[in-house]
């Protein structure tokens, strides 16, 4: 079985991109917080993708990935019409959604479409969803008017303030979470600084914060423990307990410590692909 | 014991050809190289073809040991094959991995007084011989039925008739192989990327060939069978939604693979991780041949494996085979009490494996960037017999070591994944969170859905999850077929 791409979109040329995939019965089952592992070949790594969006009728999952080594360099280059060998999901527990009031969903980066998706689900269930998303210019934002489409409000951080607050996500969130005081959970999605942050600045008001961890992960369905991370003191696998938690328990200095566990093969299987694609492009 | 057979039997038994284990750590080919035709006739010329044979009794699916040996005797290796097909749905397999030294091999007579007799029959290694040499004689146009059964032709195909099974290992495949060569239409669903379960996952290809259990795979599409990898159960596809599609029996076979940790403190360092994440990277990840596969794996010249079953010998070996310099294994027992089969735990001496006995595990040390350093262990001694009659290790107050080592590999045991398990309404557990199966059927508590393997019994052995599976195909067959097999 594979599973044909119908759609790519290049979001942010040589770094973020969409795909959107035919897998039926995945589409059938994802929940927002739900994730995907597929591999590129049959000597692919297994890699976790956030589902980014889903239409049950059409049968399609999307989900967009920054290009950061090997395997998202290898995915990149997969086009429209092209299948991919293994597509896995939906798996970790879905976001628990209830009708509570106001949510911000917070995204960073590729974080965004992750995010994208959760706060659709929030939308959905009828609650008032503030989407504060970041990035470093305004062309590097993504879901910008996806978000729009069901969200009140859209607030927007840059680091050059090319476009809305220059600074960071956290000063926006910040404030709002000073105007309001009604704001019944806070979701963020995106690097581990950014989680972390959040969940900084979230802990003095006391709000519920959930954070979406991205460990290393292997099979993903519970049977290996390489996602394994502190929450409250406890072990707990990201990919089955998660990957969502409580972000003012999380132990964010264990979870970067451990995302840096292969950076020497990381760093030699890069270099290797680029140095046959350069082969391959004759140079 | 007649004159004539006493003097069959006087010889050794025939030793197994193997790589020499100074070559075998440089590369991760098969370690026991198999019988050749004269060892394997040597070696069933042994067997004294008891009247009452006790070797059967040690089996847990009772194979007809005799009556296959038997049929090697005669030189009639297709009549060998048929017999052992009869019982055993992996008999490649099982010949090299079962634990013949607490089952079938340690009934047999001739165990009795080894001096006298040069021990037991050599079971496991004939029952490799027959299946391997069996297969690499069929020809190319040979039925794939008589791989999967030992018959010329296998019924005629019944595609109103439809069979789930969840989990892809020895169980399920099991299920699949019976019911296919009965004409009743298979799907099997596996959560990986690949088929076999821990024979793919777990077990190294120095010791069990993946290419065996791709041969028996083969076999089964080809008679139509069809998997669907990817394909989380109770995540992509619900017990419920089976039924719903049609099927009309479901076999659960998801295994027990959930890892257990020490719930020592340090665990999370860098170095230490699951016997079940080192050997899927290394066996499902292909991770020995990176970078040309792409899943990376961590190497480390100081290593030490906490356990001393089949898995943690595994584990060892697949370390040095990666290229560390000293692995040890960390035990709360002694050498007497390890579970792993004989052979392995002689064969990871054999390679340079140290056993480090009487030593419980505390810490896991690390330095400043959480990257391991060292295993702090407790030194114990063996005291007064506990339940299951061995002497119970207790720690000697006071006393404890550092081992230095950059990896450390917990292979303490798992419990059952419960991914299906909760999805699944109405599926009864026992107090453990192993699901409860009728013992003569393995039917659940929901009607026509059968489970058997570990997820059953908790972690066990590819015969008995073997046997399990039999026994729920044989049920769903007759119900299905209306047949008494
Ligand atoms: C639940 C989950 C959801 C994710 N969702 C997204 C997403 O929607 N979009 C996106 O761009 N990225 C997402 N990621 C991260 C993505 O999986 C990694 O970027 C990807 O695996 C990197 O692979 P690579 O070979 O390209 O890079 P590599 O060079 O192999 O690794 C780069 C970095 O990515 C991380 N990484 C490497 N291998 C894995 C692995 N097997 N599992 C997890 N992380 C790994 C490590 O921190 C590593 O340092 C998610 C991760 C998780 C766990
Ligand atoms: C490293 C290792 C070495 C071993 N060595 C030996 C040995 O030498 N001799 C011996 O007899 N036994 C050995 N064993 C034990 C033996 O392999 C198991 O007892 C046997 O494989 C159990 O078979 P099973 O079919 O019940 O499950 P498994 O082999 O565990 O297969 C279960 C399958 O189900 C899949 N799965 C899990 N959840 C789901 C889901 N929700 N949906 C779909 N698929 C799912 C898994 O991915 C897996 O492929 C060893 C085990 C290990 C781990
Ligand atoms: S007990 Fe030993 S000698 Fe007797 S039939 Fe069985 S294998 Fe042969
Ligand atoms: S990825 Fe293996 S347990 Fe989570």
């Amino acid at each position: 079985m594979s599973y044909r791409i119908l759609e790519k979109k290049v979001l942010i040329p040589g770094q973020t991109t969409l795909l959107v995939v035919d897998a039926p019965h995945v589409a059938k089952h994802a929940k927002p917080g739900n994730f995907v592992i597929l591999r590129t070949s049959d000597k692919g790594e297994r890699i976790p993708l956030t589902i980014a969006d889903c239409d049950p009728e059409a049968g399609t999952v999307s989900i967009v990935f920054l290009v950061v080594g090997k395997s998202t360099a290898e995915l990149n280059t997969f086009e429209e019409g092209m299948s991919l060998p293994d597509f896995c999901g939906p798996l970790g527990k879905p976001t628990h959604i209830e009708k509570q009031g106001t949510v911000i969903c917070v995204g960073g980066g590729t974080g965004v479409a992750a995010m994208h998706h959760i706060a659709k689900g929030h939308a959905a269930m009828g609650n008032q969803v503030v989407a504060i998303i970041g990035a470093r210019n305004k062309d590097l934002l993504l879901f910008c008017s996806e978000l729009g489409s069901f969200c009140p409000e859209v607030l927007v951080a840059t680091d050059d303030g090319s476009v809305g607050h220059k600074g960071f996500v956290t000063e926006v969130l910040k404030q709002r979470l000073d105007e309001d005081k009604n704001i019944s959970e806070v979701v963020a999605i995106g690097p581990v600084p950014m989680m972390e942050a959040v969940a900084k600045v979230t802990k003095p008001y006391g709000v519920k914060t959930t954070v979406s961890l991205n460990a290393i992960m292997v099979d993903g369905i519970g049977m290996c423990g390489a996602c394994r991370c502190t929450v409250g003191g406890e072990t707990k696998f990201a990919c089955v307990d998660g990957p969502e938690f409580d972000g003012h328990t999380v132990d964010f200095a264990e979870l970067r410590m451990r995302l840096g566990q292969f950076r020497p093969q990381e760093q030699e299987s890069m270099a290797l692909f680029q140095h046959k694609c350069k082969c391959a492009e004759g140079k | 014991m007649s004159e004539s057979s006493l003097k069959a039997a006087k010889r050794p038994r025939t030793d197994m050809p193997t790589q020499p284990p100074m070559e075998r750590i440089r590369n991760y080919l098969e370690v026991a190289l198999g019988y050749t035709e004269a060892d394997a006739m040597a070696e069933a010329g042994r067997c004294i073809q008891c009247k009452k044979p006790l070797c059967r009794k040690g089996c847990p699916v009772e194979i007809d040991i005799k009556g296959f040996i038997g049929q090697l005797q005669k030189g009639d290796l297709p009549g060998a094959y048929k017999v052992l097909r009869d019982y055993n749905s992996l008999p490649a397999v099982c010949g090299r991995v079962c634990p013949q030294e607490t089952q079938c091999e340690g009934e047999c007579i001739l165990g009795k007084n080894p001096e006298k007799t040069g021990g037991p029959v050599a079971i496991g290694r004939l029952e490799r011989y027959v299946a391997d040499t069996f297969a690499a004689r069929l020809a190319a146009g040979d039925s794939a039925c008589i791989q999967l059964t030992g018959e010329a032709a296998c019924r005629m195909e019944r595609p109103e008739l439809r069979v789930a099974c969840i989990g892809g290992g020895p169980a399920s495949l099991t299920v699949a192989g019976y019911l296919a060569a009965l004409g009743i239409k298979v799907t099997v669903y596996e959560a990986l990327h690949e088929v076999g379960g821990v024979l793919v996952y777990g077990i190294p290809e120095f010791r069990l060939p993946k290419d065996i259990v791709r041969r028996e795979i083969d076999a089964m599409k080809a008679l139509g069978v069809e998997f669907k990898t990817n394909w989380v159960g109770g995540k992509a596809i619900t017990v419920q939604e089976l039924f719903e599609e049609g099927y009309k029996a479901v076999f659960i076979g998801v295994g027990a693979g959930l890892p257990q940790f020490l719930k020592v403190p340090g665990e999370n360092s860098i170095g230490v991780f699951s016997a079940n994440e080192y050997l899927t990277r290394v066996n499902l990840g292909r991770a020995y041949d990176f970078p040309n596969h792409d899943t990376p794996i961590f190497k480390a010249d100081n290593v030490a494996v906490i356990g001393a079953g089949n898995v943690a010998m595994d584990a060892a070996r697949t370390a040095l085979r990666l290229g560390a310099k000293t692995v040890s294994i960390v035990y709360r027992r002694t050498k007497d009490e390890m579970p792993a089969r004989h052979e392995e735990l002689e064969h990871a001496i054999e390679e340079g494996v140290v056993l480090r006995c009487l030593c419980g595990p505390m810490e896991c040390l690390a330095d400043e960037n959480k990257r391991l350093t060292g295993l702090k262990v407790q030194k114990m001694c063996l005291g007064e017999p506990d339940a299951s009659g061995r002497r119970r290790p207790v720690a000697i107050e006071g006393e404890t070591e550092v081992i230095p080592v950059e990896l450390a590999v917990i292979a303490v045991g798992t419990r059952p994944n419960p991914i299906l398990l909760e999805a699944t309404k109405g599926l009864k557990l026992n107090k453990w969170g192993y699901i409860e199966a009728d013992a003569e059927t393995g039917e659940t508590s929901i009607h026509n859905v059968f489970a058997g393997g570990d997820i059953v019994t908790g972690a066990a052995t590819v015969i008995s999850a073997m046997g399990a599976g039999r026994k729920s195909a044989k049920e769903i067959a007759k119900r299905l077929l209306g047949m008494d097999l």
